[in-house]
């Protein structure tokens, strides 16, 4: 195992946990992939580059999440990953497997739950499930019991004989996650499987996914652009932006590298001199990055509770009342607008964002 | 054939065949289309056969086989929407990323298009016995016609599949169907026989598939069959759908890179 420290322009991320090559679940190298769109709307001579680079690892029996906006590049990763595509340049193995040179081996090792679900809608629940189990080659009873055991496990043996295009859109989410699990697979792929679902569904399938992981030790790459929905499920992530990896880590690992909370201060009354404000405020210990704008003054602190008193002290010594104080700990949205230069509202609504 | 071919392609087709008899509008579409078809140009064309030379006693003994390879081509043309939907759908992918072999997916849409276009082939073969038509031909006779009927089913089929596979469009596919249904069937013998033509129609006839298929039922239904005409026009026929279903695994292909 690798636990040296790497060095990235930005700062030092602690890479431990990072397997090598050989006893990643997933292993991914300087993918890259460009596609031609044919014609239609505006030409692109040089094509799309959907992956610029991009290179994961990830650790058997563990949650890992790949985060970023609409149009980053996570289905494409994904589609390469399970032998769909072929990347145009970089490797990949897993399970073990070249996902290039062995896709059959990779094909059986792995369960995919696509980001559009993949299930025949005039088919029922139990014959998507049977008709995948009969592609890995199951028979007989081992295989109904498969499919009844699954179909009781995702809550949908009701609704087993009646045809998916009745099904709601949690009910078609679980089947597609028991469609990928029939074969009993060791990596299981979840690209985006909680988008366009209610609060109430996906708390469900996030609890479903916390299950996959713990008890049965399966690997599970999920890909998500809901930045709770990673901090919540992976244990470790990797944020991309426009096709490369910008920082990956634990979710509190990315967040411990922003060093500090935010800690936000709301004054009774407009600030007749800001100069003195953030004189006063950058004279209190561990505080920095003070930006005021009206009534709203942002910081930055080491330790956020700790600072409270000596900031409301200094505020008082200049006369200023404070009607409000807030302190919060980074977010996954102050990691990705530090590592991709953006926050992550305005890249879903860049045009390359807006594609899906 | 490895036996993982035969049984992917088994469970393939099943799935296709399934969905088929779960959409009962569909299933009714193909079979009544036919009996519309037959009623209006039997009645309308019942006279025909009064024309010196046409060479058929009754209209109805004439009309069956035209029926029949029409409604080939009028159903197999549309293969290729539902390949589209499946793209779009995600099915296929779902599919690409099991181990199935990819031959059986395409060998399944070949068995379904045959196999539906001879059950409906069947069909209209009855319809025209209950209204009387005769087939002094036999039950060979209505065999090569069946046959013939599926093959140019597949042709349309196959080619269907590869133009949605290529331009993903749906008005692409509506488009050329529309073109080429009438144009197709009016220039070959399934209303009219072809000696009754303006000479430069009976040349373009002879290029025409769905004529070969005519031909090739047509005259293996005689009294006095024809088998040099059954093999040569059923043998273009099997070329050609050869050469179709080859097309539309290359175009198969080159789906699976612009994935
Ligand atoms: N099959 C495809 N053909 C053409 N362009 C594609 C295709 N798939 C993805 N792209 C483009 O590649 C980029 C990355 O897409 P994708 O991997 O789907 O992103 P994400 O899943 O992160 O939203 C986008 O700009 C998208 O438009
Ligand atoms: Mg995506």
């Amino acid at each position: 195992m690798n636990t040296e420290t790497r060095t990235t322009p930005l700062g030092v991320v602690p890479d431990q946990g990072v397997p090598d090559a050989t006893d990643a679940a997933v292993h991914a190298v300087d993918l890259v992939k460009t596609y031609h769109p044919k014609g239609r709307g505006k030409a692109q001579p040089e094509g799309v580059r959907a992956l610029d680079g991009l290179s994961i690892s990830v650790e058997p029996g563990s949650v890992f999440g790949l985060l970023g906006p609409n149009g980053a590049g996570k289905s494409t990763t994904v589609k390469i990953l399970t032998t769909l595509a072929a990347a145009d340049s970089g490797s990949a193995t897993v399970a073990g497997y070249d996902v290039a040179r062995e896709p059959d081996k990779v094909r059986r090792a792995i369960g995919v739950v696509a980001q559009r679900s993949g299930a025949d809608p005039v088919a029922t629940g139990r014959d998507n499930l049977l008709l995948q189990g009969r592609l890995y080659g199951m028979r007989g009873p081992q295989l109904t019991r498969r499919v009844d055991e699954l179909l009781a496990r995702f809550d949908l043996a009701d609704a087993a004989g009646r045809q998916v295009k009745t099904y709601s859109g949690g009910m078609l989410r679980r089947l597609d996650v028991a469609i990928g699990l029939v074969h009993r697979p060791q990596v299981l792929f979840l690209d985006e499987p909680t988008t366009g679902l209610d609060p109430e569904a996906r708390t469900a399938m996030w609890e479903e996914i916390e299950r996959l992981a713990g008890a049965e030790g399966l690997t599970i790459l999920l890909t998500t652009h809901y930045l709770e929905e990673a901090d919540k499920l992976a244990a470790r992530l990797a944020i991309v932006d426009r096709g490369r990896v910008v920082v990956q880590g634990t979710p509190d690992e990315l967040k411990g590298e922003l060093r500090g909370d935010a800690l936000a201060v709301e004054l009774a009354g407009p600030a007749a001199d800001e100069l003195r404000v953030i004189g006063a405020l950058g004279s209190v210990e561990g505080v920095r990055d003070i930006t005021l704008a009206g009534r709203r003054v942002a910081a930055r602190a080491d330790d956020g509770a700790a600072a409270v008193p000596a900031v409301l002290a200094a505020l008082d010594r200049i006369d200023l009342g404070v009607a409000a104080v807030t302190v919060s700990r980074p977010s996954l949205d102050d990691v990705y607008l530090r590592y991709a230069g953006r926050s992550f509202s305005s890249a879903e609504s860049t045009p390359e964002g807006a594609h899906r | 054939m490895s036996t993982a071919v035969v049984s992917d392609t088994w469970y393939m087709t099943q799935r296709q065949f399934m969905a088929f008899l779960r959409q009962p509008a569909y299933l009714i579409i193909t079979l009544i289309q036919p009996v519309i078809w037959l009623f209006l140009f039997g009645a309308l064309f019942r006279r025909v056969v009064e024309i010196p030379g046409f060479g058929s006693g009754s209209y109805l003994d004439y009309l069956v086989p035209g029926v029949i390879v029409m409604s080939a081509v009028s159903s197999n043309m549309w293969a290729g929407m539902g390949t589209l939907e499946e793209i779009e759908r995600g099915t296929l992918n779902r599919f690409l990323i099991t181990p199935v072999r990819r031959s059986a997916l395409m060998n399944a849409n070949v068995v379904m298009q045959a196999m539906t276009t001879a059950f409906q082939s069947v069909i209209i073969v009855l319809l025209g016995w209950i209204g009387g038509a005769h087939y002094p031909g036999g039950a060979a006779g209505l065999i090569v016609l069946i046959v013939a009927s599926s093959v140019l089913g597949t042709i349309f089929g196959a080619f269907s599949n590869a133009l949605g596979m290529l331009v993903r469009e749906r008005e692409s596919i509506i488009g050329i169907n529309t073109f080429l249904l009438l144009p197709l069937t009016f220039l070959s013998s399934a209303f009219m026989a072809t000696t009754l033509m303006p000479h430069w129609m009976q040349v373009v006839a002879r290029f025409n598939p769905v004529n070969w298929a005519l031909e090739a039922g047509r005259s293996a239904m005689s009294a006095h069959a024809d088998w040099w005409s059954v093999l040569s026009h059923g043998g273009w026929l099997v070329l050609l759908s050869a050469a179709a279903v080859w097309l539309s695994m290359r175009t198969f292909r080159s789906y699976q890179k612009s994935v």
